[in-house]
C-alpha cells in the first residue's frame, strides 16, 4: 500500500479536566473511503473539529499530512492543510449562485468589480467532472438537497483538498440522490482523494467503506478492514456489548389484535395522496413503507389535520371524527412524531421540562391557566427515567442534547397525553445505535399496553424488525399490504417490489 | 481486562462530569443573560451622580426618573410580548394617542366621566386586537400591518379631537398622573405612574412565566411550525399578544392624559414605539423571538430614562443628547453581544 495521506498519532483533546478524545490513532490512505462510526458523543465531531482547525489538540499528539507534521490553526487551517469538511447542515448561501458559493471568500475581481463570468468559467470544469446537471449561475436556493451537496463537494475540489470529510451526507437525501452521491464518492476515490465518511447507517458503510474505524467514549476501539466489516462486529464495538435483541419484540406479533382503533378512509389531498385507506388495531405495530416521495408523510399530515383533506374521513374506535387541526387530533388521542424534529417538533431554546410538558400544560394547569410546576417536574422526571433520557437535568435546553435524546424528549411529549394512536414518522432518523434499540423497546412496550402504532420508515430492516404488518405506498396510493404470519416472516424483497411497482411484472 | 473496565468507568464518569459542567456553564450563561444590562444601568447611574455633583441620587430626582420611565415601561412590556413571538408592533405610539383622545372626550361627559379610564384602555385593546386579527388570520407580516396602523390610527387620533387639543382640568383619577403613593410619610413615596408600571411588569412576568399561555408565547416565537403541529392555537396567541400590546398602549395613553389633563392627536406619543422597541432590545430579548425576559425590559426602559435625565442634569445640550443616546444604545447592545460571545467561548 502507498504512503498514508493523513496520520494522527496519540491525539487527545481535553476540556478542563475531561478528556473528549484519548490517544486516538487514525491513518487514512489516498484513494480510500474510511468510515468513521460511533454513537453520538463518542468523539467523532471533536475529531472532525481538530482536523478543521476549530479545536486545538492537547500537546503530545501528532498530526502528519503526507508525512509532514502539521499544526492546524484556526478555521481556515484545515482548508490550508488540504482538508475539507462537508457538514450535515450544509453551509451554503441560498441567495447566491453556485459559482459565488464555490468562490465564497476568494472572489475574483477585476478593477474592484466582481468578475462573475471568470468565476463561472472557473467552476465549469469541476461541475462537469462531477456530472452536475445545473449551470454555475443557478442560485443555490433553486437546487435540490442532492445538488447542493454536489456544490459543497465542488467547493472542496476547487480548494484542491486531498482529504474530504463527510458528516452523515445522506440524511436529507432521497434514495435516488443517495445512490448518485455514492457513485460520485467512488469516482473521487478513484481519482485518489481520501474520504472520511461519518455515518450511522450500516448499509452505507457496507456499500462504501474500505475501512471502518470505531470510536467509543473518546477512544478508538477498533479498525476493521473490508473483509471484517460486519454489522454485528461494528455494533458490538460501538456499544461495547452484544446487541442480540436489537429489535425487541415481546408483544405477540401474530396474535389476533383488538378492534380497529384508527381507520382512515379514502383520504386524499388531490396532490400527493390519492385516496388512501388503512386501519390500525389496538396493540398492533403497523409499518408504512414506500419510497421517498410516495406520500407517506403527507398521508400522516392529512390524518392529523396538519394539511387540508379534499376527500375522506377518519374513524376512531368506529366513530367518525372530524379532525381539522393537530390540536383536535391530540384531543382525539392521535399523537404524531414528526420526521423533522428540529424544524417541526422541538423548541430548541426551551428546556426539556417545557418540551415534555407542552401538550399537557393546559390539562395540568390550575385555575384555568396557572402552570402546575410540581406536576410538570414530576412528569419530566418520570419521562427521564422511563425513556432513559440522558441530560444533566430537566432544566437544560433541548438544543444541546444528542439526536437520540432529543428524539426521546419529543416522544415523551407525545406519550404524556397517553395516546390511543401513535404515528411515528422516521422515529430513528439521526439517532445512534444505542438509542435506536431503546426506541424499539419503547414501541414494543406501547404495543403491549394496547396502543395502536403506525411507523413510517425508510429503513427496511427496521420495518421488518418491529412491525406486525406492513402497508406499502406508491405514488400516492396504497400499493399493497403484507402481513406477518408464523410461516412467512416479512422480507425486504416483497416490500420493495410493492414500493417500486415491480410486482406487477411478475403477475 | 480489569484495566479496560476501569477505563470505561472513567470515561463514563468523565462524560457525566462533562454534562454537569455543561449545565453549570449554561446556568452561568443564563445568569449573565438575565443580569444583562443591569451593570450598565448601575454604571450610568453612578457616572451621572458623579458628574452632576451628587444631584442624581436624590429622592426628588429619582422620582422624576421613574415618572419619566413609567409610560415607556408600560409600552415596552406590551412590546416584549409581541417581540417574544418574533413580531413587532410599530403602532403603539399612535394607539396611545388615540386612546388618550378617546379617554379625554369621554371624561367631559358629566355622567360618563368616571368611565374615561376603562374607555381609554379598551380603545387601545380594540386597535391591538385588530392588528392581531390581520396578522394571525390574514397571515400578513406584522411589520407591514403595524406600519399601516401607525399611520391610520394616528389619523383616527386626530379625527377624534377634530384635530385640536382636548383639555379637561377636572379629569377624574388625575392623581394617577401626578400623585404619589406614600409608603413612609415624609420619607418615601412612589409616583402612582411608577406603581402602575411596576404592576404591569409584575403581571407580565406572571403571565409569561407562570401560565400555560406564557409557555405558548415562547413556543410560538421559538418555532412557529412546531407550535402549530403541537396543537397550539397560534392564531389565538398572536391575537393575544397584539391585543396586550394595544391594551397597554391604551393604558399608557390614560397615564399621559391623567398627567397632562390634555391630549393632542397629532403630537402625543410621537415615535414612542422606538423607545419601547429600544427598551426591549436593551433588555436582551431576541429580535427573532423565543428568548427574553420582562425583567430585562424593565432595565432597558430605566436605562433610557436615566440617560435622558442624566444628560439634562449634567448640562449636555439638547442636540448632543440625541447623539449620545443613540451611541449609548448601540454601544450597550454591542457590549451585550460581545459578552455573550465571550461566555459561549469559554
Amino acid at each position: 500500500m502507498n504512503d498514508p495521506i493523513l496520520e494522527m498519532r496519540r491525539v487527545s483533546k481535553s476540556f478542563f479536566s475531561i478528556k473528549a478524545l484519548r490517544d486516538v490513532d487514525l491513518t487514512v490512505y489516498p484513494g480510500e473511503i474510511h468510515a468513521l462510526m460511533g454513537e453520538n458523543g463518542a468523539g467523532k465531531s471533536t475529531l472532525m473539529k481538530i482536523l478543521s482547525g476549530a479545536y486545538r489538540p492537547d500537546p503530545g499528539g501528532e498530526i502528519r499530512i503526507e508525512g509532514k507534521p502539521v499544526h492546524i490553526n484556526g478555521p481556515l487551517g484545515g482548508r490550508a492543510a488540504g482538508i475539507s469538511i462537508i457538514y450535515q447542515e450544509l453551509s451554503l448561501a441560498p441567495n447566491l449562485s453556485v459559482a459565488q458559493n464555490i468562490y465564497l471568500g476568494r472572489e475574483v475581481s477585476r478593477l474592484g468589480m466582481l468578475a462573475r463570468e471568470a468565476m463561472e468559467a472557473g467552476v465549469g470544469p469541476i461541475l462537469e467532472r462531477l456530472g452536475a446537471d445545473f449551470a454555475p449561475s443557478t442560485p443555490v436556493g433553486n437546487l435540490s438537497m442532492g445538488q447542493r451537496q454536489l456544490v459543497e463537494i465542488a467547493r472542496a475540489l476547487h480548494a484542491r483538498s486531498k482529504i474530504l470529510i463527510m458528516d452523515e451526507p445522506t440524511t436529507a437525501l432521497s434514495a435516488g440522490e443517495s445512490e448518485r452521491l455514492f457513485g460520485l464518492i467512488r469516482q473521487l476515490r478513484a481519482e485518489g482523494l481520501a474520504i472520511i465518511y461519518i455515518s450511522h447507517r450500516m448499509d452505507e458503510v457496507y456499500a462504501l467503506g474500505d475501512r471502518v474505524t470505531v470510536l467509543r467514549d473518546g477512544t478508538m476501539v477498533g479498525s476493521l478492514d473490508k473483509p471484517e466489516i460486519r454489522a454485528d462486529t461494528i455494533v458490538r464495538l460501538m456499544v461495547g456489548r452484544d446487541v442480540s435483541s436489537f429489535y425487541k419484540k415481546e408483544h405477540d406479533p401474530t396474535a389476533r389484535h383488538g378492534a380497529p382503533v384508527l381507520a382512515a378512509v379514502d383520504i386524499a389531498d388531490d396532490r400527493r395522496v390519492r385516496g388512501c385507506s388503512l386501519t390500525v388495531h389496538s396493540g398492533e405495530v403497523v409499518g408504512l413503507a414506500g419510497l421517498v416521495g410516495a406520500g407517506r408523510t403527507e398521508l400522516a399530515h392529512l390524518i392529523i389535520g396538519a394539511a387540508p383533506k379534499t376527500a375522506g374521513h377518519v374513524e376512531i374506535e368506529g366513530r367518525n371524527v372530524e379532525i381539522r387541526n393537530p390540536g383536535e387530533a391530540l384531543e382525539a388521542g392521535i399523537a404524531y412524531l414528526t420526521e423533522d424534529r428540529k424544524a417541526l417538533g422541538l423548541f430548541l431554546d426551551m428546556s426539556c421540562l417545557d418540551n415534555i410538558n407542552l401538550a399537557v400544560l393546559g390539562r395540568d394547569a390550575r385555575l384555568g391557566g396557572i402552570l402546575d410546576r410540581d406536576k410538570a417536574r414530576d412528569r419530566a422526571k418520570k419521562a427521564f427515567a422511563a425513556l432513559g433520557i440522558r441530560a444533566a437535568d430537566a432544566g437544560v435546553t433541548v438544543g444541546g442534547l444528542s439526536g437520540g435524546n432529543q428524539q426521546k424528549v419529543l416522544l415523551s411529549r407525545l406519550l404524556a397525553i397517553s395516546p390511543k394512536i401513535l404515528i411515528l414518522d422516521e422515529p430513528t432518523r439521526g439517532v445512534d445505535v444505542g438509542a435506536k434499540s431503546e426506541i424499539y423497546s419503547i414501541i414494543d412496550n406501547l404495543a403491549k399496553s394496547g396502543t395502536a402504532v403506525l411507523v413510517i420508515s425508510s429503513d427496511l430492516p427496521e420495518i421488518i424488525g418491529i412491525c406486525d404488518r406492513v402497508i406499502v405506498m406508491r405514488a400516492g396510493h396504497i400499493a399493497g399490504e403484507i402481513k406477518r404470519t408464523g410461516a412467512s416472516p416479512l422480507n425486504q424483497e416483497d416490500i420493495m417490489a410493492l414500493a417500486t411497482g415491480t410486482e406487477q411484472l411478475d403477475a | 481486562m480489569p484495566d479496560q473496565g476501569s477505563t470505561q468507568v472513567n470515561a463514563a464518569t468523565a462524560n457525566a462530569l462533562a454534562a454537569m459542567q455543561e449545565t453549570r456553564r449554561q446556568r452561568i450563561r443564563l445568569a449573565i443573560r438575565a443580569a444583562g444590562m443591569l451593570p450598565v444601568l448601575l454604571l450610568l447611574c453612578g457616572g451621572f451622580h458623579y458628574f452632576s455633583d451628587g444631584r442624581f441620587f436624590t429622592a426628588q430626582n429619582l422620582g422624576i426618573v421613574v415618572q419619566q420611565a413609567a409610560v415607556n415601561t408600560v409600552l415596552a412590556a406590551g412590546m416584549t410580548f409581541v417581540i417574544l413571538t418574533g413580531g413587532i408592533d410599530l403602532s403603539v405610539g399612535s394607539i396611545l394617542a388615540a386612546s388618550a383622545m378617546a379617554g379625554l372626550i369621554i371624561s367631559k361627559f358629566p355622567d360618563l366621566g368616571a368611565l374615561w379610564l376603562p374607555a381609554s384602555v379598551l380603545t387601545g385593546a380594540a386597535f391591538g386586537i385588530l392588528n392581531g386579527g390581520l396578522i394571525a388570520l390574514l397571515r400578513l407580516p406584522p411589520f407591514i400591518v403595524t406600519l399601516g396602523s401607525l399611520t391610520a390610527v394616528r389619523g383616527v387620533a386626530r379625527l377624534l379631537g377634530a384635530d385640536t387639543t382636548v383639555f379637561n382640568a377636572s379629569i377624574p383619577y388625575a392623581f394617577i398622573g401626578n400623585g404619589s403613593l406614600t409608603l413612609v410619610p415624609g420619607v418615601l413615596s412612589i409616583p402612582w405612574l411608577w406603581v402602575i408600571a411596576l404592576l404591569v411588569i409584575l403581571v407580565s412576568w406572571l403571565v409569561l412565566r407562570r401560565t400555560v399561555l406564557g409557555v405558548h408565547i415562547y413556543a410560538v416565537g421559538g418555532n412557529e411550525s412546531a407550535a402549530r403541529l403541537a396543537g397550539i392555537k397560534v392564531w389565538a396567541v398572536l391575537i393575544f399578544v397584539y391585543g396586550v400590546s394595544g391594551l397597554l398602549a391604551g393604558l399608557g395613553g390614560a397615564m399621559q392624559a391623567a398627567r397632562l389633563y390634555a391630549a393632542n392627536g397629532l403630537q402625543l406619543g410621537q415615535s414612542y414605539e422606538l423607545d419601547a422597541i429600544t427598551a426591549v432590545i436593551l433588555g436582551g430579548t431576541s429580535f427573532v423571538g423565543g428568548i427574553g425576559s420582562i425583567w430585562g425590559t424593565l432595565v432597558g426602559a430605566l436605562i433610557i430614562a436615566v440617560l435622558s435625565n442624566g444628560l439634562i442634569l449634567t448640562g449636555v445640550s439638547d442636540v448632543w443628547q440625541y447623539v449620545i443616546k443613540g451611541l449609548v444604545i448601540i454601544g450597550a447592545v454591542a457590549l451585550d453581544r460581545y459578552r455573550l460571545q465571550g461566555s459561549a467561548r469559554t
